[in-house]
C-alpha cells in the first residue's frame, strides 16, 4: 500500500491523469450550470486539484512531473491561434485600426490600474512591481518584473489570478453591459486576462477567441515595452 | 494529425530561435503564431490538416491553463501574507481594464463622427 502510494506520487502519469479527470468533471459541471459566473473550468478543475493533491499528500513538484507535458502544449496551441485569427481576415482588415489602438490602450491602462491600486492599497514596492505586468502572458510578465525589480515567481501567481478573475468575470459582465460585439468581447479579453480569458471565450465563439489571441500577443508586446516607462512616471 | 503538429512545432521552433536571435521581449509561441499567420496570408488559406484539427485543439485550450491554476498552490505561502486587499486590487485592476479597453473600443467604433452606420 505504502509502495503503491509512493509510486503514485513520484509517477508523471498521476498529475496528467487527474488534470484530466478534474477537466472532463469541470467541464461536465459546467455544462450543466451553463451561464453561472463560477461555471468555469479552469478555476473548478484546479480547485479540484488542489483538493486532490492536498488528500494525497503531494506537493505542487511531484503534480508537475505529468503536467508539465500538458503545460508544453501551450506552446503549440498558441501557435494555432493563427488559424481562427486568418479566418477572421476580412474583419481584421476593416477594424486593423481601432484593434490594434484598443490594445495599445488597454495595454496602457492594465499597468497603470495595477499600480495605482496597489499604491491606494499601500503595497510596497517590490510587490506594486510585480503587479504592474500582470496582464501579459506567464513569460513576458516575469520577464518584466524581473527587470523592473519585482519579484517574478510573485509575477507569476499574479498573472494567473489575473486570468482566472478575468475569465470568470467576462461573461456576466458583459451581458450586464449588454455588449454583444464578439470582436469587443475578444480584444478586450485577450487584454485584460491573456490566454486564460482566451481559452474562455473560444468556449463562447470562436471569432471572439481568435481576436483575444490577437490582443493577448500585442498585450504582451506592449506591456514589456510599456511597463517599465509607465512605472517610471508613476513612481 | 502528425502533419498539424509537424506545422505548429515547426512554426512554434521558428519563432523560439527569431526571438532569440533578435532578443525580443516576446515569448517564441506568439513570434510562431505571427509567423504562421502571415504565411496563410501568403498562401491565401488553410492546409487541409490543420483546418480539421486546429478548431478542436481550441475548445480545449483551457485544459492546458490548469497545471498553471493548480501552481497557485505552490505560490501560496507568498500569496497568503498579503491580506483580502491582494483580492480586491487584482479584482479592480482586471474588471477595470476589461471595461477600460471595452469602452474604449465600444467608443472608437460607435462613437466616431461622421459614422451613420454601425458596425456589426
Amino acid at each position: 500500500m505504502t509502495e503503491a502510494l509512493l509510486w503514485l506520487r513520484g509517477s508523471p502519469l498521476t498529475g496528467i491523469l487527474l488534470t484530466l479527470l478534474c477537466y472532463q468533471l469541470a467541464l461536465k459541471i459546467c455544462r450543466r450550470y451553463h451561464g453561472h459566473p463560477l461555471a468555469n473550468t479552469v478555476l473548478l478543475a484546479s480547485c479540484m486539484l488542489i483538493s486532490v493533491l492536498l488528500l494525497l499528500d503531494m506537493n505542487f513538484e511531484q503534480y508537475f512531473r505529468g503536467a508539465s507535458y500538458l503545460q508544453f502544449l501551450l506552446g503549440p496551441v498558441t501557435v494555432a491561434l493563427a488559424i481562427p485569427l486568418y479566418n477572421n481576415l476580412a474583419r481584421l482588415r476593416s477594424h486593423g485600426l481601432p484593434v490594434l489602438l484598443t490594445i495599445f490602450f488597454g495595454s496602457l491602462a492594465g499597468v497603470a490600474l495595477a499600480v495605482l491600486c496597489a499604491q491606494l492599497a499601500g503595497f510596497d514596492r517590490a510587490l506594486l512591481l510585480s503587479l504592474a505586468p500582470r496582464s501579459a502572458t506567464t513569460p513576458i510578465a516575469i520577464g518584466v518584473a524581473e527587470q523592473i525589480g519585482g519579484i517574478p515567481a510573485l509575477a507569476a501567481a499574479f498573472v494567473i489570478v489575473t486570468g482566472i478573475i478575468g475569465a470568470v468575470a467576462v461573461k456576466p459582465l458583459f451581458d450586464l453591459l449588454r455588449i454583444r460585439n464578439e470582436m469587443v468581447l475578444g480584444v478586450a479579453t485577450g487584454i485584460a486576462a491573456h490566454g486564460i480569458g482566451t481559452a474562455r471565450v473560444f468556449q463562447i465563439s470562436e471569432s471572439a477567441g481568435a481576436f483575444a489571441g490577437l490582443a493577448m500577443g500585442f498585450t504582451g508586446l506592449f506591456t514589456a515595452l510599456l511597463a517599465p516607462l509607465v512605472v517610471g512616471w508613476l513612481l | 494529425m502528425i502533419e498539424t503538429f509537424l506545422y505548429l512545432l515547426g512554426f512554434q521552433f521558428l519563432g523560439e530561435v527569431l526571438a532569440r536571435l533578435a532578443g525580443l521581449p516576446v515569448p517564441g509561441a506568439v513570434i510562431g503564431m505571427v509567423l504562421l499567420f502571415v504565411w496563410l496570408c501568403i498562401r491565401k488559406g488553410v492546409p487541409t490538416p490543420m483546418r480539421e484539427h486546429v478548431p478542436n485543439l481550441m475548445t480545449h485550450m483551457s485544459l492546458l491553463f490548469i497545471p498553471a491554476g493548480v501552481g497557485v498552490m505552490a505560490y501560496w505561502p507568498q500569496l497568503s501574507q498579503y491580506s483580502w486587499k491582494m483580492v480586491v486590487v487584482l479584482l479592480v485592476a482586471t474588471l477595470g481594464t476589461l471595461l477600460a479597453s471595452a469602452g474604449f473600443m465600444c467608443c472608437y467604433l460607435y462613437l466616431r463622427p461622421g459614422k451613420v452606420k454601425h458596425h456589426d
